[in-house]
């Protein structure tokens, strides 16, 4: 009976030797965090681990990126195994190139906004609009406004404004 | 952030609360460039408000904001005028011969855009040609 007792307790003991010797699940999915973090690719992924099972889920820009994510989790020491939720979004494609007016244009274009205000004085020079002369502060906005929608690449306002 | 998008932050960020559509914010020059669709002339109002508290008189020049009030082909549009009549040309150009007028506070239909300067339009009386969009507010 005393020899049962001393067995039992000795592989209790071992049990929760062999248990701790396992990393913890929140120190893993720690440490799988901290390498998305640093890799730029990986940023929008993110871990949880429960019982050893890292579950990836966020997005990342490539087939590419993914397969690095589930790789990347598997090297970490208590990670047993992956399940790779993570989606494939690619970045948005980059904005057109800005379109400025040919000076024929912008000056056809001034002309017209300009108009009905008769102080008012425009030059056009390489994608730039230089006003001068003076404006009604009524009317500043106003033409402004139009003038802008002209696709100019800078507009100088040098008005006096009455 | 660059130090223009810090500068025309409250800008940026009504654009992008306001449901600007195809809202393009971009930085060419020194000069933000802020692009789309506004839903309502209010919305573009607010727009320009804020735009010149920041910049007082627009003086200094780093913000084009090409954003438009969406009117959609068949739409009605009032002539806001200040007082007097609109021009409605056979083209669209202040050199283009002028075929009609539509009277301040009228409303007319829009036909098509075919830029942001120029509408093509059509008065309730028959009158149809080209009027300068800033004189117009989509209903």
């Amino acid at each position: 009976m005393k020899m049962i007792k001393i067995f039992s307790s000795a592989f209790l003991l071992m049990s929760v030797l062999l248990f701790s010797c396992a990393p913890k699940d929140s120190d893993v999915q720690v440490k799988v965090n901290e390498k998305f973090t640093a890799s730029p690719n990986l940023m929008g992924a993110s871990a949880t681990v429960a019982d050893g099972v890292a579950t990836l889920t966020g997005e990342v820009t490539d087939e590419v990126a993914k397969t690095e994510a589930e790789a990347s989790a598997k090297d970490v020491k208590g990670v047993k195994s992956v399940v790779n939720n993570l989606t494939v979004t690619p970045p948005p494609p980059p904005p057109p190139p800005m379109n400025v007016n040919p000076d024929s244009a912008l000056t056809q274009g001034v002309t017209d906004a300009t108009k009905d205000f008769p102080t008012v004085k425009a030059s056009v020079n390489n994608g730039e609009i230089t006003l001068t002369g003076s404006i009604k502060r009524a009317d500043l906005q106003k033409l402004m406004q139009t003038l802008n929608t002209l696709k100019p690449s800078k507009i100088n306002n040098q008005l006096t404004i009455k | 952030m660059s130090a223009l998008q810090d500068k025309y932050k409250q800008l940026i960020d009504t654009a992008n609360a306001s449901g600007i559509s195809n809202l393009q914010v971009q930085e060419e020059g020194n000069v933000l460039h802020i692009d789309g669709e506004a839903p309502d002339g209010a919305t573009k109002d607010k727009l320009w408000e804020i735009y010149g508290k920041t910049d007082p008189d627009f003086r200094t020049g780093d913000v084009l904001m090409n954003v438009n009030v969406a009117a959609s082909t068949g739409s009605k549009a009032k002539v806001t005028t200040d007082s007097t009549n609109l021009n409605i040309r056979k083209g669209p150009g202040t050199d283009q011969p002028i075929v009609g007028k539509a009277a301040h506070n009228e409303i007319v239909t829009l036909l098509s855009k075919p830029n942001d300067q120029w509408w093509l339009i059509k008065t309730d009386g028959g009158a149809e040609g080209y009027a300068y969009a800033q004189y117009l507010s989509p209903q």
